[in-house]
């Protein structure tokens, strides 16, 4: 590939600019579903990853709880070899966590108070299989309402990353086969409409390989320029995203997201750009480009 | 030397295009090829390009059989060859400068080599000033001066013309047929399919006669029959 392959390859997408531009959008749509489902795919494991290393079982108390049954708690489970610490939270202290992940919106600030909280106690253990002794311990005293085991958390995420991941998969397949078929049809498009051209360039001499070069080249510049342009849209959105879904994340540090993550995820779809477009471009030379 | 052993040519099993025909034409010569319509003298010069591949027989341009160049040697060869055609075939989407420096970029020439070539090929064929029009703005005549600047441009060593005047007016005809007389004048041989009698008369090169796929006269300094 040479710089005139490159002047070919540039004066056949001006050409015909709307060709370009659809063929462009349909990796944009291709690459930006893509990325979104990776991005939901390793945002849900780093979730899952980090319940699965904080061992943590969460009593809360029936309204009424005395000081003196909660230390009562707390004593018995410090006996427990199973468990590393226990730290209460009261009404004013869970008010105090609820005021600071909802400062940016007063409506949800002036709707409660410390008595609608129930006060808690954070059960941490040395393991993930401690939970479920330690929790059904909580559960038989009368003071404790309801006590959550990260396992159903746990359990939950792992079938929605599941989902995720086999969702994705498959739309991803499907939109992949389908941007390389595009990619195929627009250039073979192109070649038969350049056919008297292409006559031309053969009997002037014109190499094989000159003139295959600038179909291949468009291909490769349709899937690197949606992919780009998914890649660039994604990172704006997230940016954007980024003040609100930390406040859903709570202590889940996902964001903002790892620039070298982002570096990486560029990388693969610039690389998986260049696999689609090469293929569907290599398939429209083969079948229509007779030398 | 162009050499013609025993070719035939046939489409299908029933249409013979050549008939074990057999020419030699040496280096710098002018011929003329004649003959009604359908008697073998553009499948004559496609064979010479490779558009072609005979039916039986072997064509040698110098020392090599062109009909046993592999598909990857075939540029290489046709690059050796200018090709003149009665519609032109210039490209509708680039200017006369860039239809010629086609030329020259396919061969991967440099662009400021390219620029050098085509203004003095241009010049030569006096249509420099046309430059930056295209094809559909040219008349008949200057689109045929494009044409033949663009397969003189490379130097080839054979130019070959299918009918370039077929579609002109005299006057533009004669133009055509100086600027072929001159490239011949430098040393490159001109093949050249025509119906024109009064060139072919006046001219008195070598004239080949093909009628039904078959040679039926070659004469020096002849005439049209």
């Amino acid at each position: 590939m040479n710089n005139r392959s490159l002047e070919f390859t540039k004066r056949n997408i001006r050409r015909s600019p709307f060709q370009a531009i659809a063929a462009c959008m349909v990796m944009f749509l291709a690459f930006f579903v893509l990325l979104t489902f990776t991005i939901l795919t390793f945002g849900s494991q780093l979730v899952l990853r980090y319940y699965e290393s904080k061992p943590q079982a969460i009593a809360f108390f029936k309204d009424g709880t005395t000081d003196a049954d909660i230390k009562a708690i707390q004593s018995a489970l410090s006996e427990e070899d199973r468990v590393t610490a226990t730290k209460y939270v009261s009404k004013e202290d869970a008010l105090g966590i609820y005021r600071q992940r909802n400062k940016n919106d007063p409506t949800l600030l002036e709707l409660v108070t410390a008595n609608i909280l129930p006060a808690s106690l954070e059960v941490s253990t040395q393991s993930p299989e401690d939970l479920k002794p330690i929790a059904e311990i909580l559960k038989r005293e009368p003071v404790i309402e309801e006590v959550i085991v990260p396992e159903d958390v746990v359990e939950s995420l792992t079938a929605a990353t599941k989902v995720i991941r086999w969702v994705g998969l498959t739309v991803v397949s499907f939109l992949v086969v389908f941007a390389s078929l595009v990619v195929l049809m627009v250039i073979g498009f192109k070649i038969r409409l350049r056919r008297d051209e292409i006559e031309t360039m053969k009997l002037l001499g014109a190499s094989n390989h000159f003139i295959r070069a600038p179909f291949i080249l468009e291909g490769l510049f349709y899937g690197l320029a949606g992919a780009l342009g998914a890649w660039v849209s994604i990172y704006v959105i997230l940016w954007y995203f980024t003040p609100i879904l930390q406040g859903y994340l709570g202590e889940v540090s996902l964001l903002p997201v790892n620039p070298l993550f982002m570096l990486a995820l560029l990388g693969t779809a610039l690389f998986i750009a260049i696999i689609v477009g090469g293929l569907g471009s290599i398939s429209a030379v083969r079948r229509y480009l007779q030398l | 030397m162009i050499s013609f052993e025993n070719i035939t040519k046939k489409f299908g099993s029933s249409i013979v295009a050549l008939d074990d025909v057999s020419l030699e034409i040496a280096p710098g010569e002018f011929v003329f090829l004649v003959g009604p319509s359908g008697a073998g003298k553009s499948t004559l010069l496609r064979l010479l390009t490779r558009e072609y591949l005979p039916t039986s027989g072997k064509i040698l341009v110098g020392k090599v059989d062109i009909t046993k160049l592999k598909s990857d040697d075939i540029p290489a060869h046709r690059r050796k060859i200018g090709f003149i055609f009665q519609d032109f075939k210039l490209l509708e989407e680039r200017t006369v400068f860039e239809n010629v420096a086609l030329a020259l970029q396919v061969r991967g020439k440099s662009d400021p080599e390219i620029l050098k070539e085509v203004e003095h090929t241009l010049k030569l064929v006096e249509i420099w000033d046309r430059r930056n029009l295209f094809p559909r703005q040219l008349s008949g005549g200057e689109a045929q001066r494009v044409a033949i600047a663009r397969a003189i441009i490379g130097k080839p060593d054979i130019v070959l013309a299918d009918e370039p005047t077929g579609d002109l007016d005299p006057t533009t005809a004669w133009g055509v047929i100086q600027l072929l007389n001159e490239v011949n004048s430098w040393g490159t041989t001109v093949l050249m399919a025509t119906h024109n009698q009064e060139i072919v008369n006046t001219l008195k090169r070598r004239v080949v006669i093909l009628k039904k796929g078959k040679i039926t006269k070659d004469s020096r300094e002849g005439t049209y029959e």
